[in-house]
């Protein structure tokens, strides 16, 4: 039972270069997120802020679905799932 | 003895060096993508230490330290500023670093957006969110300016331990004397044009706040229009505009030996964000505000549109003062002899938000 996550390049430096991670939450996003917050803070924190919630320009993609279009963070992350973290277009 | 000068910008830090004030050499950025909206040169330890709020807009804030003077740069796993569960509020990013009192090298303070003040007894791994200012009845109507609601200037006492002063735009000045247990608005006499009452006790738009070398209770305020000075410890001011050719502008720094002497950097008009008269000049006091003269010996002497933000301008720690200031047009210049010459140090770098100087 596992997940794997895709790291952005930006956030590599976070988890020693990996660009894939395999966790062991599944079931909902927040489980998978909570899990990496604990194993990789840094990475962790990039991706939500100090009240749980997904930062503004971070988009993430359960098997290629946008999350925001889903159920946020209880959208359903099953057994074997990609979790792809990217950021969003922004900037100047 | 070598002088360091901090520069942060929108898109990363710059680090110059030099050994007589005069010729620099320039490295960075450092923190690429990151603005850098404080930075500090802490000076209480064995070594000096180099510290930077960065702020990702991607992957949002942290605090930077370096201990090698910009050779490596090192951030806890932890986020070291963060808002408690309960308050529902997330930091958005770090405007002030304030390193403590010199006998208590582990107590460094920072002011944040939202405005907030945290305080650190680690020196600076961990930071507490400092709840009677956060509960303060007052706090749910402080406004946000155009670059956000924060608590961009924190001034511990140094003749008093237990003393501060913080500013914010808006909602103005705050005082305490009992370590931050409680506080009071110290804004009487700061003009606040842009309300219906124009003289509120509080949510004045105070840019910046500095305090003398001589007198820890003699502070000097940059305001959104009107420049003041109080010789309270904050409670009241008085203005010192008069000698200036605007009173509108956001850095005011203060001399770090010799009393009465402060500088600041007119900019004509809250409609008009030029130097008066489009001349890069900044202005200098010695007498507390009564007389203000303009510097601008080396200084671009073609029109100039660029202007100094709250954090831009600064002093070094030497006897003879060194004073620099970078521009929103990138470049940025030091005076190794109180303002009366100038050079520049750096060009054509992205919008100059904070600069700190010190010997190391």
């Amino acid at each position: 039972m596992s997940v794997t996550v895709l790291v952005p390049g930006a956030l590599r430096g976070e988890v020693d270069g990996a660009a894939r991670l395999e966790v062991d939450a599944n079931g909902t996003l927040d489980a998978v997120l909570r899990e990496v917050n604990e194993r990789w803070p840094r990475l962790g924190r990039r991706i939500c802020d100090e009240q749980g919630r997904i930062r503004r320009f971070v988009n993430v993609y359960v098997d290629g679905e946008d999350v925001r279009r889903m159920a946020g963070l209880e959208s359903a992350v099953p057994d074997r799932a990609e979790v792809q973290i990217l950021p969003s277009v922004a900037g100047g | 003895m070598a002088t360091i000068l901090m520069i942060g910008t929108n898109k990363g830090l710059f680090l110059a060096r030099s050994d007589d004030r005069r010729t620099w050499t320039v490295d960075g950025p450092h923190a690429r993508m990151n603005e850098i909206y404080a930075v500090a040169v802490d000076r209480r330890g064995p070594a000096p230490r180099l510290m930077a709020s960065v702020t990702s807009s991607h992957f949002g804030p942290s605090l930077l330290t370096s201990d090698d003077l910009g050779a490596t740069w090192q951030e806890p796993d932890h986020a070291p500023v963060a808002f408690p569960k309960e308050t529902g509020a997330t930091l958005e990013r770090v405007w002030a670093i304030a390193p403590g009192p010199a006998d208590r090298p582990e107590r460094m303070y920072v002011g944040t957006q939202p405005s907030a003040l945290f305080r650190s007894d680690d020196g600076g791994n961990t930071f507490d969110l400092v709840r009677p200012l956060w509960d303060h009845p007052h706090r749910p109507d402080w406004g946000a300016g155009f670059g956000g609601q924060a608590i961009h200037t924190v001034l511990p006492d140094p003749s008093n331990p237990e003393a501060m002063v913080v500013a914010m735009s808006t909602g103005g000045v705050y005082r305490t004397v009992d370590s931050g247990e409680s506080w009071k608005p110290g804004n009487t006499g700061i003009k606040a044009y842009f309300m219906p009452d124009p003289w509120p006790e509080f949510g004045q738009c105070v840019h910046k706040v500095a305090r003398d070398a001589g007198d820890p209770a003699r502070l000097y305020a940059q305001n959104h229009h009107g420049v003041y000075r109080s010789d309270d410890g904050g409670e009241s001011w008085t203005s010192i505009a008069e000698g200036l050719p605007t009173d509108f502008g956001f850095a005011i720094v203060a001399h770090p030996h010799r009393g009465d002497t402060v500088w600041n950097f007119p900019i004509e008009a809250d409609g008009v964000r030029f130097p008066p008269e489009r001349r890069c000049q900044v202005y200098r006091s010695r007498d507390a505000g009564a007389t203000w003269q303009g510097l601008g010996n080396g200084l671009p002497d073609e029109p100039f549109f660029g202007i100094v933000l709250r954090d831009a301008l600064c002093t070094d720690d030497q006897e003879v003062a060194g004073v620099y200031f970078g521009t929103r047009n990138g470049e940025v210049y030091a005076s190794p002899d109180e303002g009366e010459s100038w050079h520049q140090v750096a060009s054509h770098l992205p919008d100059v938000l904070c600069v700190r100087a010190a010997t190391v």
